[in-house]
């Protein structure tokens, strides 16, 4: 009977993703009324410039985002091993109010303290030709925030993890601390690192609600895709969504395997 | 915002306990150093917490006590006339705290039989590409997949095939159903890692144990399984709890803006009226709702448990 459930549970969640990936090969016009088999959608979508741009604004959000919060996400880690007292406890805390702060309240305190700094230095900035305005920086500003704690925290669980028995002989065979960083640590938190990479940039590839707030003139995929859902859908954006469905099943499932391929290593080593 | 956490659950909890590093053995010229490696790890991300984090959250409860400008905007004020206004979004809190909590226990009572299954029924094999079949979805699109909700439980979807077998003017979308079904179905794949992972740790033998000393397959269930899961699923209902108040996609496409919540209220002040005094002071209330709740509930759980396992990740 369980197993039964079980079934049903995952028909429940793959359902409406099937039925977006098998409406984009319709031929009909109509988003979820069978004509018959085409990948007329897919042409139409990926020769669509509105599209295209979108696709290219959110690659590269996600992918500064991605390299951004990995950098520094590993970095904060790090530094927090360090970190002793109420320092450590603010640091500890800022992360977890990174978290937990609602994706739209992000947003809007983005935008409307960036608005305000804007209008008092646009003016005077205005005589060199110079206009700061929101725009896809503020997107990956945004989303860097949040990604640096869950970078931070994938790494830290890692290296708290670490066998620092390592660490110990390389320093005993007299390598530099920056030595035994670069070919003990780093090896060993690399794939905690490469997976926060990819949750980063599957996050920002699919944020809609903060860039809805902070994107200024700039359109990403998920805001062009909320607005044709706005107007009325046609299969395009069907095409277009299998095409990011895909991409972020792929991303995930290469996520999990080297977190989980990592751990096994390191229980081995 | 919250929705990362599971993936991190994975990874933390056996060796929670690491040692220090030991830098102890350095003169005073090399602490002085040790430190200002330590800033200078620590200094990009100050830098975004202080500049992105801080400094904005502090900006909006500045202007929550501001007035609006005529064209919109906000004008230096200090009143508490934005607060005294919150009543009349009341809806909007209303829905968001009856639909968000009903929603997160729906979403536990679903969860926990499929938990169970991946822990207890599965053979090891397969759990964990059981188990991340079931977190994929919540990792993609949020708007594609409630979009397609949107079809389902719209007029031409359920509603009309239920016709065919007699049962006319059903209504599903806009309703508060059809958001407490998307609640289900978006928050499920976050609810039910936790639990599983509380439930994988369970001493099989405390089961044994308890059979052996004659208890029923229903009473072994109820006085063991049941507390030894209760972490898992006090960290799960957490996590959905967080991203349910602060949702705007969800009742957008399945409440249609019938049944709003908080965050429709904030896109349509921000971003339609430009009332951002009054939209500041509801993201406060927000965020205040949010934080002594989160206080109030860990307290509770933590009482409830020993294991200190519960708290947030």
């Amino acid at each position: 009977m369980l197993r039964a459930y079980a079934i049903c549970v995952y028909i429940f969640l793959y359902l409406p993703i099937t039925m977006i990936v098998f409406f984009s090969f319709n031929a009909g016009k109509y988003a979820m009324a069978w004509e018959g088999f085409s990948v007329f959608w897919y042409g139409k979508a990926f020769s669509n410039p509105l599209i295209m741009g979108a696709l290219r604004t959110s690659v590269i959000i996600a992918l500064s985002t991605a390299i951004l919060s990995a950098i520094i996400g590993t970095l904060t880690a790090l530094g927090l091993e360090r970190l002793k007292g109420w320092l450590r406890i603010t640091f500890d805390a800022l992360i977890y109010i990174a978290i937990m702060v609602p994706g739209i309240v992000i947003g809007i305190s983005t935008l409307i303290a960036f608005v305000s700094v804007f209008d008092l230095v646009n003016p005077s900035l205005a005589g060199l030709g110079i206009k700061l305005q929101m725009g896809t920086w503020a997107v990956i500003a945004a989303h860097v925030l949040f990604n640096i704690a869950v970078v931070a925290l994938l790494v830290r669980a890692r290296l708290q993890g670490m066998d620092r028995s390592l660490v110990d002989a390389s320093e005993d065979l007299y390598a530099t601390p920056l030595g035994t960083f670069r070919q003990v640590v780093l090896p060993l938190l690399a794939p905690s690192i490469l997976a926060g990479f990819l949750l980063a940039f599957t996050f920002s590839f699919e944020d809609f609600i903060i860039a809805y707030f902070v994107s200024g003139p700039d359109t990403t995929l998920p805001i062009y895709i909320f607005s044709s859902i706005r107007r009325g859908v046609t299969p395009e954006i069907n095409a277009v969504g299998s095409v990011v469905l895909l991409t972020s099943f792929v991303l995930l499932i290469i996520a999990q395997a080297v977190l989980r391929r990592g751990e096994k290593t390191a229980r081995a080593s | 915002m919250a929705g990362l956490v599971p993936a991190i659950l994975f990874t933390r909890g056996k060796k929670m306990r690491g040692s220090r590093p030991r830098m102890m053995k350095l003169s005073m010229t090399s602490s002085l150093r040790s430190k200002l490696v330590t800033a200078l790890l620590l200094a990009p991300a100050g830098l975004f917490f202080v500049f992105l984090l801080l400094v904005p959250l502090a900006v909006v409860l500045l202007f929550s006590f501001g007035e609006r400008a005529p064209a919109g905007g906000y004008v230096p004020a200090f009143t508490l006339q934005n607060y005294m206004d919150l009543p009349a979004r009341g809806k909007a809190f209303f829905n968001t705290l009856t639909l968000a909590p009903l929603g997160t226990l729906l979403t536990a009572l679903f969860a926990f039989p499929m938990a169970y299954f991946l822990a207890v029924r599965t053979s090891p094999k397969w759990r964990i590409a059981l188990l991340i079949l079931v977190m994929a979805p919540f990792w993609t699109s949020q708007l594609l997949r409630y979009y397609a909700w949107m079809i389902i439980l719209g007029n031409k979807g359920l509603p009309s095939w239920l016709a065919m077998v007699g049962l006319t003017d059903v209504r599903i979308i806009n309703t508060p159903w059809a958001v407490l079904i998307g609640a289900v179905y978006g928050y499920l794949p976050l609810m039910v890692p936790p639990i599983y992972v509380s439930l994988e740790k369970l001493d099989k033998r405390l089961l044994e144990a308890s059979a052996d000393l004659g208890a029923t397959p229903t009473r072994t269930f109820l006085q063991v399984t049941l507390p030894l899961a209760l972490p898992g699923v006090a960290t799960g209902s957490m996590l959905v709890f967080i991203l349910l108040m602060g949702d705007y996609i969800l009742p957008q496409f399945l409440g249609g803006g019938k049944v709003f919540f908080i965050g429709n209220a904030l896109v349509d002040l921000f971003l339609q009226s430009r009332n951002w005094p009054f939209g500041a002071a509801v993201s406060v209330a927000l965020v205040a709702i949010m934080f002594v709740t989160i206080y109030f509930y860990m307290r509770f759980v933590l009482s409830k448990s020993d294991t200190r396992r519960a708290a947030l990740v």
